[in-house]
């Protein structure tokens, strides 16, 4: 099967840290990440079934590994050499079109009993994610015994199936996964009746996330920072107040929630900060206008950063990450696993209008780089096309 | 004996004519044959004995008691004076306001008044600095004043420091100055720049709240002024004349003193931009090309910093004191004496060059926005009976419009452009939306009275300013701005005067009349 492979190569790995560093998404080329031609991966056990992907999105935890900046932390949780690709929808054998829940929890490794965290649902908070039967990797797309979604051919337990309507088309399909997470941070923030949003970014993460907080949530003002002209227009489309330019965003929350302002720091803020960035700089600005004693949630994948902390104690804000995806508990006390969710938001928001292009596998790097260089390019979603590849349909 | 205001009609043998480009200046071709130049009057001859003019003023006021018969012992006596926007460029020393702010004084302590207070009449205009206030009331004033706190800027929002008068038949409520209002003498010391100046807009205005500013610093108001230069065809007036009733029958007694300055703007060797082109001297042309060539390669805020610090050679055609309306026909005559002139027909394009002040950035940043209010508020309303400019023209001005702010003196100016702007430019929208909010925020209002910042409403005010021409353009194009300050204005960029030219063509034709307006200094013109 032809499938795109990440193995670790370090003298690539840098090299790739080079060329990303010059330019984004250009780690496609001297990294390790390349087009090959291998045995599709054997069925690791009971449950567990071969998919063909469909549709297979290029996320900024991929573009982040493929550039060669991946935390140091990831290493004993993936393993080598992996496809990436874990925003997919697919066919089953049996033709039919699911969308693939990529956490790899105690089901799928087949360890029992499940961990305390995968017993309540909350999958992506796994206890176990580099034991049982796989190898490490915390999801499909990091673990060399399931394949991935870059590729014509994968491997997938049942438990991560989602079968698809037949009224969804595959681009709406391929933004589940994403939208996914977005519904988790909603989650996560515990946004209350009627209280200020503020959220950093809109790429993907961040205009689902913008959606997902109007409609799962009872937020009252609900602003946003973009960057270039479509994301503007995206957010505004899915439910944000205000938007501006990153670096106005502090102006539009102390002006929305009358606040005053000591040099860069608030003195009151937004009820709750959702950085889909988390970058060093976003971070700060995030503690920076949320107010005392409320939340920050980084969903955006953040490496290495120096921050103060002062502010933090001084105004006793919560900082919290929001991962993945599981289970939520709705206001009426209602649990529904994140998917679900998440079918419900594409629908609802017709979030297939995120998806910008898509690229045969063999483009990969100037999919790539289109991925990392969307916004400024009018684009949101990059995504890989292999209902046309020749080995899938063979 | 100067010469009137002049319009030329541009041919082949025309100089190039000089436009400014804020803190710079190009000169530029017109299009011959279709073009013409106004150029204002020439600055009138000064008083020669000014303090003796001043005196005469006081002890022979208009329709009025001289000052002396109107001061005792024991009296409340309040000073009022225009703030840091008057006179443009700021004047030599001593500043007019000084040498009336002194001659009061003087009757005042003949007549042995001792509870005087001196109050910057600023409105929602940033605080004056005290190097700033000492420049305008001197150095003896200020030391005798200052310290005790007798001397300072009106604050607008001090709900403890303003006092309601009434309302007017038209439902405007009237809020000024307590100390003003409850003094037994008001003494208002103004300084009548243009037509718009003076009269009741001096109480009216500038010791008033926003809670009362709304009534005529609004859309509508300024749309209804044709122009607010022209009193007897400007609502902006009539409403602070209604107002100035209100105050009046509250028994609020005002002793007015306007003076008029003539039209001498720039000091040697700046002067030459004063000058008519093809009067130039070699010196001129010289001066002319050393700075513009110097002021191309001096970092921005250097520019800046030499530019104003330019002390203007102004100097003092009239001062008139006593009831306010009766003094205020005189200030406006002779305002007209030194800058009205007749200019016959309108044009399909207007042209200007902005300088790098306005009233609202003195020792500050010529923001975007008030690059339009200058444009379009200030320039386009020098007009009387009809806009120089035809309706559905093109206004096209040269100004770098960077994206630049004052942080401390326009913080709400910043919002106002990201946020605002971003969203709409039709002033109809923005007030209504917008204006509230930011007329009431908690910290705009604490940086307007505790640091020297305009006041959170301010740059509506200024995008207001503009709303007569908005409506009545078919299109303004900015040369040599930065794009997306001028694409957030919501006007058209262009790299040259002749692109900004062949632009205008799609709204106005292949052979449009031209004219440009060659100020400052400044000219009031009278479209037949």
């Amino acid at each position: 099967m032809k499938t795109l492979q990440f193995d670790r190569k370090p003298l690539r790995y840098a090299a790739a840290f080079v060329a990303g560093t010059l330019s984004p998404g250009k780690g496609a080329g001297p990294g390790p990440l390349e087009l090959v031609d291998i045995d599709a991966p054997v069925l690791p056990g009971k449950g567990w079934q071969r998919v063909r992907p469909r549709l297979a999105g290029i996320c900024g935890s991929d573009l982040t590994t493929v550039d060669g900046r991946s935390s140091r932390y990831f290493e004993p949780i993936v393993s080598f050499p992996f496809t990436p690709g874990h925003e997919v929808v697919a066919d089953t054998d049996a033709n039919e079109r699911v969308v693939l829940e990529p956490v790899l929890g105690c089901v799928a490794r087949n360890i029992l009993p499940p961990c305390p965290a995968c017993e309540r649902g909350d999958l992506g908070n796994c206890e176990r994610i580099a034991f049982g039967d796989l190898k490490p990797g915390l999801q499909s797309g990091f673990c060399c015994d399931t394949g991935g979604g870059w590729s014509t051919s994968m491997v997938a337990h049942e438990s991560q199936l989602h079968r698809v309507p037949t009224t969804m088309s595959d681009e709406a399909a391929v933004m589940v996964e994403p939208t996914a997470c977005a519904v988790h941070a909603a989650f996560r923030a515990r946004i209350g009746p009627g209280a200020t949003v503020a959220i950093i970014g809109a790429g993907t993460l961040g205009l689902a996330t913008i959606a997902a907080v109007r409609h799962f949530t009872p937020v009252g003002t609900l602003l946003a920072a973009a960057r270039y002209p479509e994301q503007i227009r995206f957010a505004r489309g899915l439910g944000a107040d205000g938007v501006v330019q990153p670096h106005e965003l502090i102006r539009l929350v102390r002006r929305a929630t009358s606040s005053l302002a000591v040099q860069q720091q608030l003195t009151g803020g937004a009820d709750v900060v959702i950085d889909c960035v988390g970058s060093e700089a976003t971070i700060t600005d995030a503690l920076a206008m949320v107010r005392p004693r409320g939340r920050v949630v980084v969903v955006g994948m953040p490496a290495t950063v120096k921050l103060s902390l002062t502010t933090l104690w001084h105004r006793e804000t919560e900082l919290c990450g929001a991962y993945a995806y599981g289970t939520e508990t709705l206001p009426s006390g209602e649990r529904r696993r994140t998917f679900d969710l998440a079918f419900e938001l594409v629908q609802a928001a017709q979030l297939e209008r995120l998806v910008s292009a898509t690229y045969p596998l063999a483009d990969y790097r100037r999919a790539i780089e289109h991925a990392a260089t969307a916004g400024r390019r009018g684009a949101v979603k990059i995504a890989f096309d292999l209902r046309n590849e020749k080995e899938r349909n063979r | 004996m100067p010469r009137p205001g002049f319009v030329l009609d541009v041919d082949r043998s025309t100089p190039p004519t000089l436009f400014w480009r804020g803190e710079g200046f190009s000169l530029e071709k017109l299009p011959a044959g279709r073009s013409r130049i106004i150029y204002p009057p020439e600055p009138m001859a000064a008083i020669r004995d000014i303090d003796a003019a001043i005196r005469t003023a006081l002890l022979k006021p208009i329709d009025s008691d001289p000052l002396p018969a109107l001061l005792f012992p024991g009296m409340k006596l309040t000073i009022a004076f225009d703030d840091i926007s008057l006179p443009l460029p700021k004047m030599r020393r001593p500043d007019v306001r000084q040498r009336v702010i002194e001659a009061v004084l003087d009757l005042a302590a003949d007549a042995g008044v001792d509870d005087v207070h001196l109050i910057a009449a600023l409105a929602l205009h940033r605080r004056m600095t005290e190097d700033e206030l000492r420049h305008a009331v001197g150095d003896r004033v200020y030391d005798a004043f200052a310290p005790r706190g007798a001397l300072y800027n009106h604050d607008a929002e001090d709900p403890d420091a303003m006092s309601f008068l009434g309302t007017t038949p038209h439902g405007e409520e009237v809020e000024i100055s307590k100390r003003a209002a409850e003094s037994d003498l008001l003494v208002y010391v103004n300084i009548n720049l243009v037509a718009m100046d003076g009269g009741w807009k001096s109480t009216a205005t500038g010791l008033a709240s926003y809670r009362s500013l709304r009534h005529h610093h609004n859309v509508r108001t300024m749309t209804h002024s044709r122009s607010f230069m022209d009193q007897d065809r400007s609502e902006l007036h009539s409403s602070n004349w209604r107002m100035g009733k209100v105050i009046r029958d509250a028994g609020v007694k005002i002793f007015q003193i306007e003076t008029t300055l003539n039209t001498d703007t720039f000091p040697s060797p700046f002067d030459f931009l004063s000058k008519r082109e093809w009067e130039w001297s070699a010196r001129d042309r010289v001066t002319f090309l050393a700075s513009s060539k110097a002021l191309d390669r001096t970092p921005g805020r250097l520019a800046r910093s030499i530019f104003h610090g330019i002390e203007a050679p102004h100097q003092m055609t009239s001062v008139q004191a006593g009831e306010v309306e009766a003094v205020h026909r005189v200030t406006t005559a002779n305002v007209y004496r030194q800058q009205l002139m007749v200019v016959e027909g309108q044009t399909d394009i207007l042209t200007m060059g902005i300088p790098y002040i306005s009233p609202y950035n003195v020792n500050s940043v010529m923001n975007p926005i008030l690059v339009m209010c200058m444009a379009l508020g200030y320039y386009f309303n020098l007009y009387r009976n009809r806009p120089l400019v035809r309706e559905g023209g093109v206004l096209i001005f040269t100004h770098p419009t960077p994206w630049e702010f004052h942080p401390v003196h326009h913080p709400s100016y910043i919002d106002f452009f990201e946020q605002v702007l971003a969203d709409t430019t039709d002033p109809v929208e923005i007030e209504a939306r917008y204006e509230k909010q930011f007329a009431e925020d908690e910290w705009y209002r604490h940086l307007y009275r505790t640091s020297y910042a305009y006041h959170g409403v301010h740059p509506f005010y200024m995008w207001y300013w503009g709303s007569h021409a908005l409506a009545h353009l078919g299109r303004v194009i900015t040369v040599g701005g930065d794009p997306k300050a001028v694409r957030r204005l919501g006007f058209m960029p262009a790299s040259s005067l002749d692109d900004a030219l062949e632009m205008a063509t799609d709204v106005v034709g292949r052979q449009p009349t031209v004219t440009h307006l060659h100020v400052p200094p400044l000219v009031l013109t009278d479209v037949q």
